[in-house]
């Protein structure tokens, strides 16, 4: 059963999502950016869906729990496209875009045949349980290619700030939930404080973007190597 | 064994991109300049020092805030007290690490300026609109 708390964060984090569209909107980012705003765009969907669903069927229900499992398994695949949208932002002058596309798809295949043989061995509800071991790798995926990107952005001097700040949020979003699957898989016994921080943390990404598009003008310029951890 | 592989690399990536992400936004507001005004406010008359965080965050809390403040602003309060904690213990066996993490927690506190400016704005804006209407 859902309590207040949890309703209050799943309302702030969707009107954060429609926040985000709007920020682009206000600031002609929507199609510069269209990969990631169809993500915020999915996202809202989805939630709006979710409701439905659960005011429906109810939490317990079997139809809220595929549905909630189902579609966190294409968000996360909309958002490993998101991620990859920004590589073409950072390769644009070497028109790399369509390398990007393929290498994309084939390290999506690649998890998915990893997670397959993951629970392959140990599962009776195979597709259910592949769905949510596939969200969890593409999370540690996705926070690897987020480094090389970070890696890249530092190496080619890239130096427009929005785009930085997107690629940073998204490293830090990557993290925070690769290390909460990991935990989770860790403490299967403190599912109660699993609970109340996973929500928390979806909040992240809507807020860092809506700062990124509402403060952030797409001219602004920073030097990046004065941002990374170890000076270069 | 896996997963305590993926929770370590995951803790350190996330360290090194929300310290990035931080200076990303410090990086942004080092550019504007601080009116007299606010300088007086704050009291900060030359360089923001670490010392001044605590006071103008209290000062930032008595304005209403835009909501698009609100992510930045607890992005940086967490990375100031990562900084603090890093400076009462790693700090105090590395001499470099001490500097360091002492003129980053003054950035930190220059961003809070920069934001208080920005929200004293903010409440004149919305005043003016009051005593239009």
């Amino acid at each position: 059963m859902l309590g207040p708390y949890e309703y209050a964060v799943w309302l702030i984090c969707t009107l954060l999502e429609a926040a985000v569209l709007v920020c682009a909107a206000k600031k002609n980012a929507l199609r510069r950016y269209l990969l990631l705003n169809a993500y915020m765009a999915v996202s809202v969907v989805v939630s709006i869906a979710r409701y439905n669903i659960l005011s429906h069927h109810g939490y317990s229900s079997n139809e809220y729990l595929y549905f909630y499992y189902y579609s966190d398994f294409l968000l996360t695949i909309a958002l490993f496209f998101a991620l990859t949208s920004l590589y073409s932002h950072i390769f644009a002058e070497l028109e790399a875009g369509r390398y990007i596309r393929i290498g994309a798809v084939i390290l999506l295949s690649g998890t998915a045949l990893f997670s397959y043989a993951v629970v392959q061995q140990s599962s009776a509800k195979l597709v259910t349980h592949f769905v949510v071991e596939l969200s969890q790798n593409l999370y540690f995926v996705g926070l690897v290619l987020t480094y090389v990107l970070w890696a890249a952005v530092l190496k080619l001097r890239e130096t427009r700030a929005r785009l930085i700040q997107l690629i940073l949020s998204m490293g830090v979003y990557f993290s925070m939930f690769a290390a909460n699957y990991a935990l989770q898989n860790l403490y299967h016994n403190r599912v109660t404080l699993f609970a109340y921080l996973t929500p928390l943390l979806g909040c992240f990404l809507p807020l860092s973007w809506t700062y990124a598009f509402w403060r952030i003008p797409e001219d602004a310029r920073l030097v990046p190597s004065r941002l990374a951890v170890v000076p270069r | 064994m896996m997963a305590g592989f993926i929770l370590v690399c995951s803790v350190v990536l996330l360290l090194q991109f929300f310290v990035s992400y931080c200076r990303s936004l410090i990086a942004a507001s080092a550019k504007q300049a601080l009116s007299p005004e606010v300088r007086d406010v704050a009291g900060i008359p030359r360089a923001a020092s670490g010392e001044d965080f605590v006071r103008v965050m209290q000062l930032l809390q008595l304005c209403p805030e835009p909501p698009e403040d609100r992510s930045s602003i607890q992005a940086i309060g967490a990375y100031f007290r990562l900084l603090s904690f890093l400076r009462g213990t790693l700090a105090r066996m590395v001499p470099s690490m001490h500097a360091w993490t002492e003129s980053e927690r003054g950035h930190c506190a220059y961003f809070a300026a920069v934001a208080l400016e920005r929200r004293i704005a903010f409440s004149r804006g919305m005043l003016a609109q009051q005593m239009e209407n």
